[in-house]
């Protein structure tokens, strides 16, 4: 309990200095490139009031849940497959690598260059930059997997689906986390620009035009709204499953 | 239950690093009458386990035949592996009620005659070794198997917890009796548990020869007994003595 106490008083210090050490900042350099954090508050609240803000980042949030759904399970997949065959991960581990070395903005482009700036090549362009990375990490697990287990599994005739529900798919879980908490950082970044490049609404749209307006106030109140909403899915999604996953753990 | 028969010609095994194949089994032919304990010795390495693993299944590349049970049903096995093998993320009753079709009630009989029913909602890494050895025994019991493989389940832990579940794995076989091959290279323990020994020799693994235990159950709780009859081997079959 003491130590729960301790924890929460050293997070609220941290904040407290955080925010202090802008103001200060922002005091000292008083300029329109670096606001205090109350007038970053005021523009925050007024463009929640605006609907402005709800909008857009609800758009955006929308394009994460899609294309994250999609490239985790298409990345599970294709990660099991490789980690249980070997011959088919020689053949395909070269493409890993080239998949995993092309640069985001370049699979951005050729996406809308080839499908024109729609949806569709939005969330194909962030798949395409999330699958590599989730594949890599869910083979390692795949790779790992108990073989003891699996054979009494066998032994025991658990069958195709009960085998994958309570054999295979625990021991896969921390790698499925991992690969959601890296991949949930690295797309929203990777949206941002799909929609500055093609878009016109969303976060990185409209994070585009304060950009031309020279409106760092509004960029920082946008920045704030969404790095608060991933931390959210973190606190009450990702560290919730965390937690009842890993239960059994002495 | 009906006997079981097992008839091995080959089996090869091949080294992962040179890709050299070596015999490891050959002209194996034992048959196990229902209902019988029987208790495999032989020295390390020479294809218990193995054998183990052709009968569960589990390995099909092999030369030969194995007749387990009725052959219009698929045999059921029971597999007490050499480590529990339980599955760290469910509890003792979930493991119990994943790998059987055992009825709640059968199972709670099986959980009390192995003196674990207030464990029964704990995880495995919260339990003993001789806990989850257990565990493993009733998981192989539970499914009313026609035949029960042990791959030496007693092994690395002390000698009090052994002869505790010993004494309780005989408990549970003679309340179910079911035929039984029991690895092992601890000669005391396969005297006090078998109807009959059979004694491997090293790779290509063979019968050497085979022992009826002569001594009655009721008397095999007594040392000197068991120390005796294991005397009595070692002085008519000499060559036993340098294989365990």
């Amino acid at each position: 309990m003491q130590q729960q106490l301790r924890s929460q008083v050293l997070t609220s210090l941290s904040i407290l200095i955080f925010f202090s050490l802008w103001q200060g900042l922002a005091f000292f350099i008083d300029s329109n490139t670096l606001p205090p954090p109350v007038t970053v508050a005021k523009v925050l609240w007024r463009e929640i009031q605006t609907g402005q803000l709800p909008y857009h980042l609800g758009v955006t949030l929308l394009r994460l849940i899609i294309s994250f759904s999609i490239a985790m399970i298409l990345g599970c997949l294709i990660g099991i497959a490789l980690g249980q065959h070997k011959q088919l991960n020689t053949f395909f581990d070269h493409w890993l690598i080239i998949f995993l070395n092309i640069p985001a903005l370049v699979t951005i482009i050729l996406c809308y260059v080839w499908f024109g700036l729609i949806e569709v090549a939005a969330i194909l362009a962030v798949v395409i930059n999330k699958v590599p990375n989730v594949v890599v990490t869910i083979r390692e697990g795949s790779r790992a997997l108990d073989q003891d287990l699996l054979e009494m599994a066998e032994c025991y005739r658990f069958g195709k689906w009960k085998t994958f529900a309570h054999v295979i798919w625990p021991q896969l879980y921390p790698f499925v986390m991992a690969a959601s908490r890296s991949g949930l950082a690295l797309i929203w970044k990777i949206i941002l620009v799909v929609e500055l490049l093609g878009r016109s609404n969303g976060m990185g749209y409209q994070l585009h035009l304060f950009f031309q307006l020279f409106d760092v106030t509004s960029i920082l109140a946008y920045t704030i709204a969404f790095v608060s909403i991933i931390q959210l899915i973190e606190w009450l999604i990702l560290k919730p499953l965390d937690q009842k996953a890993l239960r059994w753990r002495r | 239950m009906t006997d079981v028969k097992i008839k091995i010609e080959h089996k090869n095994f091949e080294s992962p690093e040179t890709g050299e194949a070596k015999e490891v089994i050959a002209d194996l032919n034992i048959t196990l009458k229902s209902g019988e304990f029987v208790c495999l010795a032989g020295p390390s390495g020479c294809g218990k386990t193995t054998l183990l693993n052709i009968l569960s299944g589990l390995d099909k590349n092999f030369q030969g035949h194995i007749e387990l049970g009725q052959s219009e049903t698929k045999p059921s096995i029971g597999y007490v592996f050499q480590n529990p093998r339980l599955l760290p993320w469910r509890t003792v009753r979930e493991n119990l009620e994943l790998a059987t079709k055992a009825t709640p009630k059968f199972l709670d009989s099986l959980l009390a005659t192995m003196k674990l029913t207030s464990e029964q909602q704990t995880y495995p890494e919260q339990l003993s070794l001789g806990m989850s050895r257990r565990v493993s025994i009733i998981r192989a019991f539970a499914n009313d198997p026609d035949i029960l493989l042990m791959d030496e389940p007693f092994v690395s832990l002390d000698p009090p917890t052994a002869r505790q579940v010993r004494q309780l794995l005989i408990k549970l076989w003679t309340d179910r009796p079911h035929t039984v091959l029991f690895v092992t290279h601890d000669l005391r323990e396969a005297i006090t548990l078998a109807d009959r020994l059979i004694f491997l020799s090293n790779s290509p693994m063979s019968v050497i020869t085979e022992i009826p235990v002569s001594i009655p159950r009721d008397e095999r709780q007594y040392e000197a007994q068991v120390e005796s009859f294991r005397n009595k081997i070692f002085s008519d079959y000499p060559e036993i003595f340098g294989l365990l």
